[in-house]
């Protein structure tokens, strides 16, 4: 439920209220039924913002580097978004939100905006509705926004479907060069950090990262019928394709190798904007989630137009071996088709 | 489908560094399904307002056990109306003495929680000022 209408909240957010920003984060997050219309509004002012994700194991510096790197940035004159997810409890729907904690050092600064999220239930590493308040940040003018990923193990890599410039934050200590070789997340990097380089087994993280990228073969992303594939360059495609995986040093707590983080990060914006990578890949999102999307509606549809007991009815047969699941499907296809 | 979850912050101003109330309370809070921005240790009333705002919350709770409370708490509540954050709720955990109580309830804290609260009292009143 709002307490300011649609329209005044969208209007407020875009001359530059915080208030109504947040509040219009809430209705998003909530997924209230005036957020539909909200989005609508939004969408033609949004397409702007750099998105940049962080992503890493808990406990490796995610929230620091998250702080170290809008610092530097916001010397360089840009306004900053930060979207911090942590989990919530599969058991109770609660959550401890605890990124802003090591944030403290950004407030007071009206250049930079920071909402916690909790993932409510979705896998992945993002919430459900984070590329929706991504949405709404971009809408509300800032040039960067960062999305902080909740602590991720080896598969959370749904950041990469929001962020331009993707980075896996690594620390000394935490795995070998089989840990480095397998598949997921570190896949993802568009860059890695191996933050905590004041420790002394960073060596041997970065030996394993670098051996781990030295033995596989250039490849690109592209994409293709909306969905990421990768590409090696034994298809012939054009040798400035290619780009290596650079590995930054940073102790973030310091601000130490940050400089040369945000250049990482320039460069790489450069290379998807040259490439035309960047046009692809946003091409390539938009179409998933078209698809997502309709997925999404259809069924809810289809499911409402459905009385319970046709549901019921079909499990039942299910259950007594009268009918398969599949034919089941295509009795209640049949069913919305007599419906509309 | 709609989705709506009781957000609250949990603070502690001043300069002491006994946290462990505050995160006794962040836990219990999240046990009870609410999501709890954790902002930790020697925050200013403007940190706290601040965060309060961006993140939206329903409540605000502070943990004050320095004795400051009658300085801090005004001009938290000064802050919040300043910034329109008149409709978030704030609650008081820590070494408050009685004779103080019914002076911060005047200045708008809806509760004040004192050692040896039962968790579900607390998560019982801010369900109930609360409107979901």
């Amino acid at each position: 439920m709002l307490k300011t209408s649609p329209e005044t909240l969208v209007s407020q957010l875009l001359a530059g209220n915080r208030r109504a920003l947040a509040r219009t984060i809430t209705a998003v997050e909530n997924e209230i039924p005036e957020s539909v219309e909200i989005l609508k509004t939004l969408y033609p002012h949004t397409g702007h913002a750099y998105t940049i994700g962080i992503t890493g194991a808990p406990g490796t510096g995610k929230s620091c580097l998250v702080t170290a790197l809008t610092q530097h940035l916001r010397k360089q004159g840009k306004t900053v978004g930060i979207i911090a997810v942590d989990p919530t409890s599969p058991f109770t729907g609660g959550a401890v939100l605890g990124d802003r904690f090591r944030m403290r050092d950004l407030s007071g600064d009206n250049g930079v905006f920071i909402r916690s999220m909790a993932s409510r239930g979705q896998l992945g590493g993002l919430a459900r509705t984070t590329y929706d308040v991504m949405r709404v940040m971009d809408a509300a003018g800032f040039d960067i926004i960062i999305i902080e990923t909740v602590g991720a193990g080896q598969n959370e890599v749904e950041i990469v479907k929001a962020a331009d410039t993707t980075i896996v934050v690594e620390a000394p200590g935490l795995g070998d060069d089989i840990q480095a070789i397998k598949a997921g997340i570190l896949e993802i990097a568009d860059i890695l950090v191996v933050n905590k380089a004041d420790s002394p087994l960073v060596q041997n993280t970065v030996r394993a990262l670098k051996a781990m990228l030295d033995l596989g073969h250039r490849q690109r992303v592209v994409a293709h019928h909306g969905q990421l594939m990768t590409q090696t360059d034994s298809t012939g495609a054009p040798e400035y394709d290619f780009r290596e995986v650079p590995i930054i040093q940073t102790v973030a707590i310091h601000g130490q190798g940050v400089p040369e983080l945000a250049e990482a990060i320039d460069a790489h914006r450069s290379y998807l904007a040259e490439s035309g990578i960047r046009q692809d890949r946003q091409r390539a999102r938009l179409e998933s989630e078209l698809i997502a999307r309709l997925r999404e509606t259809l069924l809810k549809n289809l499911l409402s137009a459905v009385p319970d007991d046709q549901l019921e009815g079909l499990v039942e047969q299910m259950m007594t071996r009268d009918t398969d699941p599949m034919s089941a499907v295509h009795t209640l296809l049949n069913y919305q088709a007599r419906k509309s | 489908m709609e989705n709506r979850k009781i957000r609250v912050l949990i603070a502690k101003p001043g300069l002491d560094g006994h946290d462990r109330g505050a995160k006794v309370i962040a836990r219990s809070l999240r046990d009870a399904g609410m999501e709890v921005i954790y902002t930790g240790l020697r925050q200013t009333p403007e940190m706290i307002v601040e965060a309060a705002l961006q993140e939206d919350v329903d409540v605000i709770g502070m943990s004050i056990l320095s004795g400051a409370h009658m300085a801090l708490t005004p001009r938290v509540i000064e802050l919040m109306h300043e910034n329109g954050l008149d409709d978030v709720k704030v609650i008081i955990g820590g070494i408050i003495p009685d004779e103080d109580v019914p002076a911060l309830k005047s200045m708008g804290v809806s509760e004040v929680f004192g050692p040896g609260t039962n968790t579900d009292d607390i998560v019982k009143h801010i369900r109930t000022v609360v409107s979901v």
